[in-house]
């Protein structure tokens, strides 16, 4: 349609706002954690990198975001291989339940964090519990796996509908064994896929905090849980902010990555 | 693997066995354990769980006013958020789909994406700041809205709307630009090509769009806290029988609630095509 000039002009000017209204929280903060103020007084009378140097040495942060990168990376492992099983399965073979099984794996992201989360709670308390497994980082892992498995699957699901399975056969026509395939041709076919989905689970268990409050074992704080129990704490707030900043500015690579990888579509599948 | 390769069911069966103990044993268990949960009780005078079968909890969640109002105001939050969500989105997503030319178009895309990355309690916490007596805003515009069921619907829309953004620009994108040109041709203006042609066709964008929207502001109950002020959405009921209460079996039966309307929604909206575009 042939929109006319001031058409374009007001679609424009609500294209500035809209993203200025994404962007100027996030650059608050990022100013923010240079405020020498403590309550943030705005705007900033004097600014500083003292608060930077706190976060630094605050032991509690430190040991929160240890936490959080442990879980995170063994909730992608165990992602990156349940995914993979199950897209190959779904995509490759026929069998009763296929659709129900797809669905089951939406389910855990598709729910309201707080039923996944109390469900995985009353159950490990009633079953675990009884082996004398309290919860604990472990149980952290378990609940993050289940939501994360679903990125991992939706990628590699992707990648295989897309590469079929011509490579395959002709690579077992020239005699390659079933492991030659897979280690020569599958696995370089579904590698960009599987790191893509492994980035997308990271940043989900990351930034996790509903299902984490829930599995997390007494002791166990990752770092979303960090700063939402040090938010409405007057004294701690520049540190927190810090951490916030950290979180925002790390929050691009990312999207570099897959920027590099794949163009912007892989950016696009987060849920 | 020869062994494996002359038996598909066997490496169907090696394929599925770990996901499908993972999924259906561990978490189908867990919510079929907590399903049935919601028909217990808890013994006021010991608080030891009491496992026969009972609609006790229902019976109160139907009855007492204040888990109606509750639920109402959840509903009318998740709804405030679609639909602010659905305005601010129309128009960005339009203009990136169709005005914006395709270089500037890609980092667009970026520009909306991006900001999904950076931590949900990163954000919510930026607007706690944001809307704080005496902070930013009220300094520029002189009064703050402050914390309350405003706020909460504001930072939800904020939080949610790349989710919204993202299924209507790709269902823009996929609209070919003859059929606006077919439309002006015809003899539409602008206006008119809007609200018969492109509108329709983005119905189902908008769904699946509100999917989201509509799904994670019914379950959240960490934004509440944050910029609510005193409000209680169904959330933090949930919350508050798991923690101060300790009465899991009544948690469970609130907690059906939001999981109820969600099926219902996702049925009513399953006609349009909605979830063929998620």
């Amino acid at each position: 349609m042939t929109l006319s000039g001031s058409a374009r002009w007001a679609l424009r000017l609500f294209m500035a706002v809209g993203l200025t209204f994404i962007y100027v929280p996030l650059l608050l903060v990022l100013v923010n954690s240079f405020n020498g103020d403590r309550t943030f007084a705005w705007p900033p009378r004097d600014l500083t990198t003292r608060w930077w140097s706190a976060a630094w040495e605050n032991e509690g942060a430190r040991q929160a975001l240890l936490t959080s990168v442990q879980a995170g990376l063994a909730a992608t492992a165990i992602a990156l291989v349940l995914g993979t099983l199950v897209a190959f399965a779904v995509q490759r073979f026929a069998f009763f339940g296929r659709d129900t099984l797809s669905l089951l794996i939406v389910l855990p992201i598709a729910l309201p964090g707080i039923v996944t989360g109390i469900a995985l709670d009353s159950a490990w308390r009633s079953v675990m519990g009884d082996l004398g497994i309290g919860k604990g980082l472990f149980s952290v892992v378990v609940g993050h796996a289940t939501f994360c498995v679903v990125t991992v699957y939706n990628n590699v699901l992707a990648r295989l509908r897309r590469t079929g399975t011509n490579l395959e056969d002709a690579s077992a026509d020239l005699g390659a064994s079933g492991f030659q395939t897979f280690r020569y041709v599958t696995f370089p076919l579904i590698r960009s896929a599987l790191l893509a989905g492994g980035l997308l689970a990271f940043a989900l268990s990351f930034d996790e905090i509903i299902v984490t409050t829930f599995t997390a074992g007494p002791g166990v704080t990752t770092l979303p849980i960090w700063i939402f129990n040090n938010l409405f704490r007057p004294n701690q707030a520049p540190v927190v902010n810090v951490v916030a900043a950290v979180l925002i500015v790390l929050s691009v690579v990312p999207v570099w990555l897959a920027q590099r990888l794949a163009g912007p579509e892989a950016g696009a599948s987060r849920t | 693997m020869s062994f494996l390769h002359r038996h598909p069911r066997l490496r169907l069966a090696a394929l599925l066995s770990a996901p499908l103990l993972w999924l259906v044993v561990a978490y189908l268990g867990a919510l079929a354990v907590l399903l049935v949960s919601a028909f217990w009780t808890v013994n006021g005078f010991t608080g030891e769980m009491v496992r026969t079968f009972s609609l006790a909890n229902f019976r109160t969640i139907l009855t007492e006013q204040v888990y109606r109002n509750v639920t109402l105001r959840s509903l009318g939050v998740a709804a405030s958020v679609t639909v602010i969500c659905v305005l601010l989105a129309v128009p960005m997503a339009f203009f990136m789909a169709k005005v914006a030319r395709p270089r500037s178009r890609h980092w667009l895309v970026i520009a909306i994406l991006t900001p999904l990355w950076a931590s949900y309690l990163v954000k919510a916490y930026a607007w706690r700041v944001l809307l704080a007596n005496g902070g930013p805003i009220e300094s520029v515009f002189g009064a703050t809205p402050g914390y309350g069921l405003f706020a909460t619907i504001l930072v939800l829309s904020y939080l949610w709307l790349p989710y919204m953004i993202l299924p209507i620009y790709a269902g823009l994108e996929r609209l070919p630009d003859s059929l606006l040109e077919a439309s002006g041709d015809l003899g539409a203006r602008a206006g008119r090509t809007f609200r018969s042609v492109v509108l329709p066709m983005l119905i189902p964008s908008v769904f699946a769009g509100s999917i989201f929207t509509f799904s994670l502001s019914l379950g959240d109950y960490i934004t509440v806290q944050i910029v609510g002020g005193k409000s209680q959405l169904i959330g933090n009921l949930v919350y508050a029988n798991i923690g101060a209460a300790n009465n899991l079996p009544f948690a469970a039966a609130i907690a059906t609630v939001p999981v109820l309307i969600m099926v219902i929604y996702l049925v009513a909206v399953r006609r349009s095509g909605a979830l063929e575009e998620l």
